[in-house]
């Protein structure tokens, strides 16, 4: 069985559907890139993934020993998250809150995870920083950190570049590379079509219409290359 | 002074007001952080008038054990609260806004036509600023005060990894498995208990100063959320305690004092986490 399965999947806002019979399914090892224009319904679907949200329609099905909530998430910040006082070590640590049910504290099983994805992410030297004066780079690190706590098997990225500057933008998408060759399954919603080509087994497109298939065909595709050329038009 | 300090210690009721005072203040200064941080520092203001309201009518009804009425009506009101601000953060503004108001409102309504007492302008006065009913605690009143807030920080201390995930991001929280809903509600019930208890002793007015200062002043010093939810706690009873001895030996208003020793820490504070914010 798949890691997801989204069977005939109906997305929207109380009487507004913006996404309709959506199906598709994501392996384990899958790099899958979503993209659209805004309002295309792209958060939404991520949310319903996470079950923050109910479906208009339709369902989304775990499976492959994974449970709903050992997926890790990185959410685009909120404004709380702004200046928030926490060190970098805390925010991290509290990915493991998912698992831990009622015991109320954390044990050195955690801390060594925490320890763990703090190394992996390069961020072991801030650890005792306070997270709202890090650089927007070193923040999404902190998250992804937090996020890799939660989950060894798929994570689930909302816009993972916003705000970042071309070279740090080009180093976060060399790190999520590096976490989906160690097996890791990304599920990443993105703007910038081009490192989804770039990077992606699998790209999904929604819109008016809907797409759902490897780099290759996407880019044979009437959706792809539309969305492409479209995208090539800004950038000049 | 210290003679006259042992002097006035020599009175149970002055005993109980330090104690109530201080456990008070401990208690809202820990869940101020959160509520700070979440952006619902408000919630307290709109609560405490909410429990004036339910005050009123406590007293109008002329039941004996008013708590048994106030209670529940507020933790019933910081559970709307808080569910209405999850929905839309503005709508849950302006739902404060309006319950805040009117109750304050419709309290003092019920007061002025029902009340027999011969001093209605100085009852009202003290539910709002709360100035002299701690020094007349009876002792009933002191045990539910002490057990209460214990209750409070023994469940603050539990939870508090899972506060600290709940506040700082309640998606991510929720959506890798934690139950953002049943901590939601707990702290707004423990929200709703403070504020009752420290109407005793600041008064419905000025609670939010309760709640709030210590949070903002540690919040301006230190940076992670460890050391702010230690210094507020520890801010807030040093403010009491000085607060409520100040009152005792200059014969001024507790409520008001503590909150204005409050105010300095503030003031304190802020001035030096500039300097050290300067510096490094």
């Amino acid at each position: 069985m798949s890691l997801l399965t989204i069977k005939d999947l109906s997305l929207g806002y109380e009487n507004m559907t913006v996404v309709d019979g959506l199906n598709f399914t994501v392996e384990a090892g899958d790099y899958l890139c979503i993209v659209g224009e805004n309002g295309s319904g792209k958060s939404t679907l991520m949310k319903t993934i996470l079950q923050l949200q109910k479906p208009l329609k339709g369902e989304v099905l775990v499976g492959d020993g994974l449970l709903s909530k050992e997926i890790g998430y990185l959410p685009q910040q909120t404004v709380i998250q702004k200046d928030f006082p926490a060190s970098v070590k805390e925010i991290v640590i509290s990915g493991c809150q998912g698992q831990m049910g009622l015991r109320p504290f954390y044990s050195k099983k955690e801390k060594e995870i925490a320890r763990k994805n703090m190394e992996r992410m390069g961020i072991t030297e801030y650890k005792d920083r306070c997270y709202r004066e890090l650089s927007g780079g070193q923040q999404q690190r902190v998250l992804l950190a937090r996020a890799l706590c939660a989950t060894r098997k798929v994570l689930l990225l909302d816009e993972p570049v916003a705000g970042l500057d071309p070279k740090v933008t080009l180093e976060m998408y060399e790190v999520i590379k590096k976490l989906n060759d160690s097996g890791i399954t990304i599920i990443m919603i993105s703007h910038d079509i081009g490192a989804a080509v770039k990077y992606a087994t699998k790209i999904l497109h929604i819109g008016k219409e809907i797409f759902f298939g490897s780099k290759e065909e996407y880019l044979e595709s009437d959706e792809g290359r539309f969305f492409l050329s479209q995208k090539d038009g800004e950038n000049k | 002074m210290i003679e006259k300090l042992i002097f006035y210690f020599q009175y149970p009721f002055v005993r109980y007001a330090v104690i109530v005072g201080v456990l008070i203040a401990l208690s809202s200064s820990l869940l101020g952080v959160t509520l700070v941080l979440k952006r619902f520092s408000y919630i307290g203001d709109g609560l405490s008038h909410v429990a004036f309201g339910a005050m009123a009518i406590a007293s109008v009804l002329k039941m004996a054990d008013q708590m048994a009425l106030i209670l529940p009506i507020t933790i019933i009101s910081a559970v709307l609260l808080l569910r209405t601000g999850e929905n839309a953060r503005i709508k849950g503004d302006a739902a404060i806004a309006m319950i805040s108001v009117g109750a304050l409102a419709f309290g003092y309504l019920l007061m002025n036509i029902f009340s027999t007492s011969s001093n209605l302008t100085g009852d009202v006065c003290s539910t709002l600023f709360g100035s002299t009913s701690i020094l007349t605690l009876t002792l009933e009143e002191v045990v539910i005060c002490v057990v209460l807030s214990i209750i409070v920080v023994v469940v603050f201390v539990f939870l508090y990894n899972k506060i600290f995930a709940v506040t700082f991001d309640e998606n991510f929280a929720s959506a890798t498995g934690t139950n953002t809903k049943r901590y939601n509600l707990l702290i707004a019930v423990m929200i709703a208990v403070i504020i009752v208890l420290a109407m005793n002793l600041v008064g419905s007015l000025l609670i939010s100063a309760l709640v709030i200062f210590p949070a903002l002043s540690a919040m301006s010093i230190f940076k992670s959320f460890l050391k702010v939810t230690v210094c507020a706690a520890i801010l807030s009873v040093v403010c009491a305690f000085t607060g409520i001895i100040i009152s005792i030996l200059a014969g001024t208003p507790v409520g008001s004092t503590i909150v204005a020793a409050d105010a300095v820490a503030f003031a304190i504070c802020y001035l030096a986490g500039k300097l050290v914010g300067g510096r490094a």
